[in-house]
């Protein structure tokens, strides 16, 4: 009986310690996409473009009347503080205005956009998932060898290009001498879009998606070069061989449980560097995703979508990081300890 | 001790320095034939417009009849100089920033991580768009950007090593004989960051420029007519299925180029420079 009390304290203990955590982590998110919204919202108020002018080009001349009616409808003449919540009481409603370059609610272009957006990112983020896993495995299964020295070098050389640039040459050699591409979009010109198939739809995604690809994965091998080089240093590792364990018994037994953890959580991490590869990469190919239109937003002064797009990239960052987060407490068994 | 000799003679630690004067002295060429060169030279010329690679231009003209190697050039240099400064203010920051963060109270450290975190949690490129329109889109927009975004990586990686070396023996056994937390900063921990902060210089400069020629390219930062790389492969774009291949090709290939090798003198100054590879 005494026992069982005792048990059961414990168990509520430990379930208040787990809710105090998803607290803590609940705030700090939210501290961050509070800050994120009023930083970005200040840059924007800050910025010497008027938006009112910028909103009066694109629906043609207006008299002064109209104007300082569009002006006040907007609230221009309102402090920025106040200007500041009214913009976050609608967006907390879900409402994120309307986009002066589309002419649609931000909502609408961010949710149909993102869904091309995502579809590029995903397949780019696999792809060099595993290519720059393997890549890792083998430099740091044969450190100093030629193996090593030639990929290496590969991931260095990917390293400083840039991404456009590789867009550029790609677009020039695949699309335009050898025609095996289409040179941009997501789908072919002047078709419906129930009539586009899926296979369609991945030719014109092929090459934006490899672009985007070979800029993280040197990233990825590197780092997991480095950790299969400390794990195959480390003394178990020695002792390991001493016992007359073969190179692929050391790889299956050590190497690859050790590394594939800290690969898979930068994988995560990574999707800050993602989205802004993928601002270049669909700019170089017209694509029609976030990142061209966040690039679009900023040249044409569209300040709600902008704002809008920038959110949206913070809480995409930020899944990408709790996903980390989460996979490093349940699936290392050392931290998993360490949790309970 | 033994003598640089000729020839064979030579260590690796010899060489590595060698190369990294050699490297410096490629990067101040580049930079300075860059800027020497006038206005008027790489003026339009409609009559040889869109002329492929010859002796007489190099890099071909592009399709206002410009000399793409002297405009290359010539936004090379432009593109050092915004690399140069931003990733100067943006190292200052780092490691301040990180030593604060290592050496300050809890309070400090979880501020800072905070902030990390804000910075990171926006996409790089979106920050430098977003701060780049605050600011009217100018060259001051795109070098407060790139400064103000760099900063991050090198200063987590300060604060790391400076709590690192604060776990180490020698800081308590320093600490107990009753040295100031000043004295210890100048004694132990500057020594140990030089390193880390002099290659985090170096190394963040090459992100500096490719962040610079992305946004250019974006059409950010500078003006059209303005001569930056970023630029120029923007316009190549438009001319790309008219078959002007070397308006793309050959500019990014010497930006490639000199990104390569200022990650190479960076990499090189570390293996001088580092205490645990200076010896190998």
């Amino acid at each position: 009986m005494e026992r069982l009390r005792t048990d059961n304290v414990l168990k509520i203990l430990k379930i208040l310690k787990i809710l105090r955590r998803i607290a803590a982590y609940v705030l700090r998110v939210g501290s961050l996409l509070l800050a994120v919204s009023v930083i970005s919202f200040a840059l924007v108020s800050a910025s010497p473009v008027d938006p009112v002018q910028q909103y009066i080009m694109g629906i043609g001349p207006v008299s002064d009347e109209q104007r300082s009616e569009i002006e006040a409808y907007w609230g221009v003449d309102r402090p920025p503080a106040e200007r500041y919540f009214s913009w976050l009481s609608a967006l907390l409603h879900g409402d994120l205005g309307v986009s002066l370059l589309y002419r649609r609610p931000v909502a609408q272009i961010i949710a149909e956009r993102f869904g091309n957006s995502l579809a590029l990112m995903l397949c780019a983020w696999v792809f060099s998932g595993l290519i720059g896993y393997a890549l890792g495995c083998v430099m740091g299964m044969n450190r100093d060898r030629w193996q090593d020295r030639c990929i290496r070098k590969i991931c260095y050389l990917l390293g400083s290009v840039p991404t456009f640039w590789l867009g550029l040459v790609f677009l020039m050699v695949f699309a335009v001498m050898l025609g095996w591409f289409p040179v941009g979009f997501s789908v072919p010109v002047g078709m419906r879009d129930s009539e586009v198939t899926i296979w369609q739809r991945l030719h014109h995604l092929a090459l934006p998606a490899f672009t985007l690809s070979l800029m993280s994965f040197s990233n990825i091998a590197l780092h997991t070069r480095q950790k299969m080089i400390d794990v195959m240093n480390s003394e178990y590792v020695l002792f390991a061989r001493a016992r007359g364990e073969d190179r692929w018994t050391l790889f299956w037994r050590h190497g690859l449980r050790n590394t594939v953890l800290p690969a898979v959580t930068l994988q995560f991490t990574s999707f800050a560097e993602l989205f802004g590869g993928s601002v270049l990469a669909e700019n170089v190919f017209s694509y029609p995703g976030l990142g061209s239109a966040v690039s679009a937003a900023g040249l044409n002064s569209d300040v709600p979508l902008l704002l809008g797009i920038t959110l949206f990239s913070t809480l995409f960052v930020c899944v990408g990081n709790t996903v980390a987060d989460l996979l490093y407490g349940f699936i290392d068994p050392r931290l998993r300890e360490v949790c309970q | 001790m033994s003598r640089a000799g000729s020839g064979k003679g030579l260590n690796r630690r010899t060489k590595a320095l060698l190369l990294t004067i050699f490297l410096t002295f490629l990067m101040v060429l580049v930079y300075v034939s860059g800027s020497l060169i006038p206005e008027e030279a790489v003026g339009t010329d409609l009559q040889r417009s869109g002329q492929p690679p010859s002796w007489a231009h190099l890099f071909g003209t592009d399709n206002l009849g410009r000399d793409l190697l002297l405009r290359t050039l010539k936004g090379l240099s432009v593109s050092m100089t915004v690399g140069i400064a931003a990733s100067c203010v943006s190292a200052v920051i780092a490691i301040l920033v990180g030593i604060a963060a290592a050496v300050g109270t809890r309070a400090v450290d979880g501020a800072v991580s905070w902030l990390i975190d804000l910075m990171m949690g926006i996409p790089h490129t979106v920050l430098i768009i977003l701060i780049s329109f605050s600011l009217g889109r100018g060259l001051r927009g795109l070098l407060v950007g790139i400064a103000a975004t760099h900063w991050t990586s090198l200063a987590r990686l300060i604060r790391g090593e400076v709590m690192q070396l604060r776990s180490q023996h020698f800081i308590a056994v320093s600490r107990r004989l009753g040295k100031s937390s000043g004295w210890i900063l100048l004694h132990h921990l500057l020594p140990h960051l030089a390193p880390q902060f002099i290659v985090g210089l170096i190394l963040m400069f090459p992100h500096a420029i490719l962040h610079e020629a992305s946004v250019s390219f974006l059409g950010y930062g500078l003006a059209p007519e303005q001569p930056a790389i970023g630029i120029i492969l923007a316009e190549s774009m438009r001319y790309l299925s008219s078959g002007m291949w070397w308006m793309a090709v050959f500019p990014g290939l010497l930006l490639v180029l000199i990104v390569l090798l200022i990650d190479r003198l960076g990499e090189n100054l570390r293996s001088v420079i580092d205490p645990y590879s200076a010896q190998e």
